[in-house]
C-alpha cells in the first residue's frame, strides 16, 4: 500500500501572486510591484510618476513615497520569513534619506527580516534607482503581530 | 502651503494655524492598506508633509529658504480606521543649519494619536 502519510505542505506566501492579485490600495495607487524575493528578503520597485512628485520644480520623488515602498517591502520580508501571510502592524518605521531619487528613474526598495521572534519581527533594507552600490534610502523597522508569527 | 503633486494624490488640504497648518487626509481607497485600516505608508507620507508644513511656516519670513528631509521615525500606535485623518507638526529646534520636527496624526481625538514622528531637516539658505 502506498504512502501518502504526509498532508500537502500549506502553500508558502508567492509576493508575484500577491501583487498580481492583490485588490486595489495605497500601493496599487502608487504603482508598487514585485521585482524579486528570496526566503527573508523582497524587492520591490516603484516607477517615477509625475503625481508622486515632492518638488515640482525638479521632479524629485516625494519621500512619502519611498517610505511607503520600503513599508510594503519590510512586510513582505516578513511574511516571507515566516512563510505565511497573516495580518501585522508597522510598529516603527526609521528611514535615512541618503540622496534625492534621479528624476524618472524606478525607485527599487529591497528589505530582509533578519530576526523573527513570536511577537516581532525585525527588518532592515535600502532603496536605490540602478545601482545598489549606490543607495538612496536605508530602513530599519519593526512589526508586530497581535496573535504572534507562531 | 502650496502642496506638492504628492500631497494631491493622498488628497490632502490645508488647514492653517497659528504655529503650524493642520493637514487633513479624507478616507480613500487610495489610502487603504489592507481592507479596514490606513495604510502606513500614506500615514506616513502625511506626517512628513505635516513636519514640512510646519517647517515652512517657521521659515516663512527667510523667502528662498529650502529644506531636505535628513531622515524619519514614524511610531505607529493604532490602526488608522476609515475615516478622515489630521496631522500636525511642532519645530522642536531651528537652527542654522537643521531643524528638528516632530509631527502627530490622529483622527477622533488629538490627545489620542495613530501616530507619530520625529525627521531631521537640513535646511539651505
Amino acid at each position: 500500500m502506498s504512502q501518502s502519510s504526509d498532508p500537502p505542505a500549506p502553500p508558502r506566501f508567492d509576493p508575484r501572486a500577491f501583487f498580481a492579485l492583490r485588490f486595489p490600495n495605497h500601493g496599487s495607487r502608487l504603482g508598487v510591484a514585485h521585482r524579486d524575493h528570496g526566503d527573508d528578503w523582497s524587492e520591490l520597485e516603484l516607477p517615477w510618476r509625475a503625481d508622486l512628485v515632492g518638488q515640482e520644480e525638479t521632479g524629485v520623488l516625494a519621500s512619502g513615497p519611498i517610505l511607503a515602498l520600503m513599508d510594503m517591502a519590510s512586510s513582505v520580508a516578513v511574511w516571507l520569513k515566516v512563510g505565511k501571510f497573516l495580518p501585522h502592524a508597522t510598529l516603527d518605521l526609521r528611514i535615512d534619506y541618503l540622496r534625492p531619487a534621479r528624476t524618472g528613474q524606478t525607485v527599487i526598495g529591497r528589505c530582509e527580516c533578519y530576526r523573527l521572534t513570536r511577537s516581532i519581527a525585525f527588518v532592515r533594507g535600502q532603496a536605490h534607482d540602478g545601482d545598489p552600490a549606490d543607495p538612496l534610502a536605508h530602513v530599519a523597522g519593526t512589526f508586530m503581530a497581535a496573535e504572534g508569527y507562531w | 502651503m502650496k502642496l506638492p503633486p504628492y500631497a494631491e494624490l493622498l488628497g490632502l488640504t490645508v488647514e492653517p494655524g497659528a504655529d503650524a497648518p493642520v493637514l487633513v487626509m479624507p478616507f480613500s481607497g487610495d489610502v487603504v492598506g489592507r481592507p479596514g485600516f490606513l495604510h502606513g505608508g500614506a500615514i506616513g507620507g502625511l506626517l512628513e508633509m505635516a513636519a514640512v508644513g510646519a517647517l515652512l511656516q517657521a521659515l516663512e519670513a527667510e523667502c528662498g529658504a529650502k529644506v531636505k528631509p535628513v531622515n524619519v521615525t514614524v511610531d505607529y500606535m493604532r490602526g488608522g480606521r476609515e475615516k478622515e485623518t489630521r496631522a500636525r507638526g511642532t519645530v522642536t529646534r531651528l537652527g542654522n543649519r537643521v531643524a528638528n520636527v516632530s509631527a502627530v496624526a490622529w483622527q477622533d481625538e488629538e490627545d489620542r494619536p495613530i501616530a507619530a514622528a520625529r525627521m531631521n531637516f537640513l535646511i539651505v539658505r
